[in-house]
């Protein structure tokens, strides 16, 4: 019986231990008989047990707790759906289903003013804050490009706040659609995971300065106001005692250039 | 989710070993494992019969590729040659966690493509076949960068490349 000639792909599979005994023996007898090949084959193997030794530590770390499975299922089955059943019960409310919704000021603006922009924070909360992928289009590492971009769609210089002090990391931000036009989201976490969006919008004509309100919807709560103009509004699940002085401190920092 | 928390869990380490090889950096790669393992939480039920290795591999991949993608489309490169330094937590001597980087930072500068077969083939234990099918590239391809990868992992190892020769004299 002839010998099937050798290829490439046999010197690798020789060194991957992928080849059949019988068919590892011809290849063994070959590089005998060529010391090049025999060279090179030693070169990939050695190769091939440096990188295994090299990585091998990795995969004897201990799995750090943001990787334990247990929580991630756990997480799963609560998150997401607080956050829908709450946007489902907005759209409720939105449509004058239900009478009697414990925070009157959210929604009897209909879709203008303050109640409008509170309710477009609120969607892009329920949409982006429990995406675990891709929550921000532009990350906090490029800032002063996500900064540039929402002021020129804005047409209004945004001002990204800091709200380190208040224990909270930007993660980034994106531009939302709303029925009046662009906003900008900037989304930001602490160290339990918990997440903020905050959302800035110009305002129509009517609601250039509004005092700061509370807003919510099942768990997800919120401040918005309107300054000069801009519309802001700070949403997340907290209480809101904890959420104002956060909405205080963005609107100290947030106020026109 | 039981028969899922026993097939799964043992096989983060692999995948945290590979995420960390291919993105070199300890944070970047676990996030990339955390979204993965979330994604094979919601789309347990979804996947099909066959190895649930494999199938997290995929996942895993295809999550690592949209993020080298990002990256370029955003024209900064990965810090390759500094990030990693201090990611090596080995016991091992002094003189073999220098070799162990040396092999790692060479293998940090092969592309992608070539870098990701490497890492399935020769570290992860995966077929040609498998391998072929969890980059959905033909087997042909698989070889061809396998073939790649290891000449020129081995023309740096040869020293052949500037920049880390004084480095590794200096060790002897």
């Amino acid at each position: 019986m002839s010998q099937r000639p050798i290829t490439e792909d046999d010197l690798h599979a020789f060194v991957d231990q992928a080849l059949a005994p019988e068919r590892r023996g011809e290849i063994a007898s070959y590089l005998k008989d060529h010391p090049d090949a025999a060279g090179r084959v030693a070169a990939f193997a050695s190769q091939r047990e440096q990188l295994r030794s090299a990585l091998a530590s990795i995969a004897d770390e201990p799995v750090p707790a943001e990787l334990n499975l247990s929580h991630i299922i756990e997480g799963r089955k609560r998150r997401p759906t607080r956050a829908w059943m709450a946007i489902a019960a907005m759209l409720l409310v939105g449509i004058g289903g239900f009478g009697g919704w414990t925070v009157r000021s959210l929604l009897q603006g209909g879709s203008n003013g303050l109640s409008a922009l509170a309710q477009e924070a609120a969607y892009s909360y329920g949409v982006y804050a429990p995406d675990r992928v891709r929550p921000v289009e532009i990350r906090a590492s490029d800032s002063a490009e996500l900064t540039q971009w929402v002021s020129s769609r804005l047409k209004r210089a945004v001002k990204v706040p800091d709200l380190s002090t208040s224990g909270y990391r930007l993660m980034g931000g994106r531009l939302v659609a709303t029925s009046h036009g662009p906003a900008a989201m900037f989304m930001y976490d602490d160290d339990q995971g918990d997440r903020l969006v905050m959302l800035t919008r110009p305002m129509s004509s009517g609601s250039q300065d509004e005092p700061m309100m509370p807003h919510a919807a099942g768990d997800i709560a919120g401040f918005a106001w309107a300054d000069r103009g801009m519309g802001y509004t700070l949403v997340g699940q907290l209480p809101g005692d904890t959420l104002k002085p956060i909405a205080n401190e963005i609107r100290k920092q947030a106020g026109p250039i | 989710m039981k028969d899922m928390l026993v097939q799964v869990e043992p096989l983060i380490p692999s995948l945290r070993r590979y995420a960390r090889a291919l993105m070199r950096d300890r944070t970047t790669a676990d996030d990339l494992v955390q979204d993965c393992l979330e994604r094979a939480v919601s789309r347990w039920h979804q996947r099909r019969d066959g190895s649930v290795r494999a199938w997290l591999f995929t996942i895993l991949h295809n999550l690592a590729v949209t993020q080298f993608r990002q990256a370029a489309t955003r024209g900064r490169h990965m810090p390759i040659d500094d990030a990693g330094e201090r990611e090596l937590a080995s016991a091992a001597a002094q003189e073999h966690r220098l070799i162990y980087q040396d092999v790692l930072n060479k293998l940090a500068r092969l592309p992608e493509e070539q870098r990701a077969v490497l890492l399935l083939v020769a570290v992860e234990d995966f077929s040609y076949a498998d391998a072929a099918k969890l980059l959905d590239v033909p087997v042909g391809t698989v070889m061809s960068r396998l073939s790649r990868a290891r000449e020129r992992l081995q023309q740096e190892m040869e020293g052949t490349a500037p920049g880390n020769v004084v480095e590794l004299r200096s060790m002897k």
